[in-house]
C-alpha cells in the first residue's frame, strides 16, 4: 500500500470484523518531536496471546481466518522501516488498539494520503459503527465525533446526498484548517 | 463556505430530506456493495467506493445504501462491487476502477441493466 491512509482504512476493517461498536483513529503529525503517530482503537471482541502473536507474524499462514489481520505485519514493517515502533494491545472481550509511530522525516516514510477519503469509505460503508476521529498537528487539534452528526439526523441516513455533502466539508476542512495552523504555529 | 458546519445546518438537511422521503413511495432501497478487504483495499477499492460516493453526492441520489464488507473470498477480482436491485438477486462484478464503478451505478443501479462486460460469477 502506498499511503498510511490505506493502512488505516486496513486496521480499522480489522476492528469492524472484530464486531466493534466503536473505533476511534488519531492521527498526529509533531514536527517538534518528528513523529507521525497513528492510533485505531476498538472495543471489540479482542484477541488472546496466541492470536495476538499469530496475527504479526507474517510467516504463520496456518490461520483459517486468513483475510482478517492480513495486513498488520506490513503496517508494522513499514513502521520499523522508517526508525518508528508498532504495539498491539488487546484484551479478549474488550477490544485492540493499534499503534504506530513513525519518523515523521524519515526518507522512507510513506505520505499519510488521502485520509478524507479513508474516513468517508469508513463512515458511509459502517454506519451502525461509532466513529472517533482526532487529527492533530502539532498544537492544533480537529476532532469529529459521528454521534451528535447522527443524532441530529434521527433515522435520516447518511447516505442521503447532502448529508454526505456536509460531513465531507466538515472532515476536509476540519483537517486542512488543522494542518494549515499547525504548521504555521511550528514554523514560527 | 463557512469553515465551521453547524448542527442547525445538519438539522434543515434533515429536514429537507423528510420532505423528500414523503413524497416518495416506499420501493425499497439499492444496496451496492464494495468488499473492502486488506486485497480490495490494496487493488483500488478505496477509490472505487469514492467514485461512487461522489456520484451519489454530485447526482443527488437518495434511496441507494453504500456498505462495505470485509473479504468477499474471490481475491483475484478484486476490487469487487455487488448491486442489489430491491427484490433481485444479487450481482457481482470483478476489478471494478472507478470508472467502470460510474458505468455500474449508471447502467445497473439506475437504468436496471446488468453490465454483462464486467460482470463475474458470485
Amino acid at each position: 500500500m502506498r499511503e498510511l491512509a490505506l493502512h488505516i482504512l486496513d486496521i480499522a476493517e480489522n476492528s469492524i470484523s472484530a464486531n466493534a461498536d466503536e473505533i476511534k483513529i488519531i492521527v498526529e503529525e509533531d514536527l517538534g518531536k518528528d513523529i507521525l503517530r497513528i492510533l485505531i482503537q476498538d472495543n471489540g471482541k479482542g484477541m488472546d496471546a496466541e492470536t495476538l502473536a499469530k496475527i504479526t507474524d507474517p510467516f504463520i499462514t496456518s490461520r483459517k481466518t486468513r483475510s482478517v489481520g492480513l495486513g498488520i505485519p506490513f503496517f508494522k514493517a513499514a513502521a520499523e522501516a522508517c526508525e518508528g515502533s508498532f504495539t498491539i494491545h488487546s484484551v479478549p472481550g474488550k477490544g485492540t488498539t493499534v499503534e504506530a509511530v513513525f519518523k515523521h522525516s524519515h526518507i522512507d516514510r510513506m505520505p499519510l494520503g488521502n485520509i478524507e477519503s479513508t474516513l468517508l469509505t469508513l463512515l458511509m460503508g459502517t454506519p451502525e459503527i461509532h466513529w472517533i476521529f482526532e487529527y492533530r498537528n502539532n498544537e492544533s487539534c480537529f476532532i469529529f465525533d459521528d454521534q451528535p452528526i447522527k443524532e441530529t439526523l434521527d433515522g435520516i441516513p447518511l447516505s442521503e446526498p447532502a448529508v454526505m455533502r456536509y460531513i465531507r466539508e466538515m472532515i476536509e476542512t476540519g483537517i486542512q484548517e488543522a494542518r494549515l495552523s499547525g504548521i504555521m504555529e511550528a514554523t514560527h | 463556505m463557512p469553515s465551521v458546519k453547524s448542527l442547525d445546518d445538519l438539522k434543515k438537511i434533515r429536514e429537507e430530506a423528510l420532505k423528500k422521503q414523503q413524497l416518495k413511495e416506499t420501493s425499497g432501497k439499492t444496496e451496492v456493495v464494495v468488499g473492502m478487504g486488506t486485497v480490495g483495499i490494496a487493488a483500488g477499492a478505496r477509490e472505487t467506493l469514492k467514485a461512487i460516493l461522489d456520484m451519489i453526492e454530485k447526482d443527488n441520489l437518495s434511496d441507494i445504501i453504500v456498505r462495505q464488507t470485509g473479504n468477499i473470498g474471490l481475491d483475484s477480482y478484486e476490487p469487487i462491487v455487488q448491486v442489489i436491485l430491491p427484490g433481485e438477486e444479487k450481482v457481482s462484478y470483478g476489478k471494478v476502477n472507478p470508472e467502470m464503478a460510474r458505468r455500474i451505478m449508471k447502467e445497473h443501479v439506475l437504468g436496471g441493466e446488468i453490465v454483462k462486460d464486467f460482470q463475474i460469477e458470485g
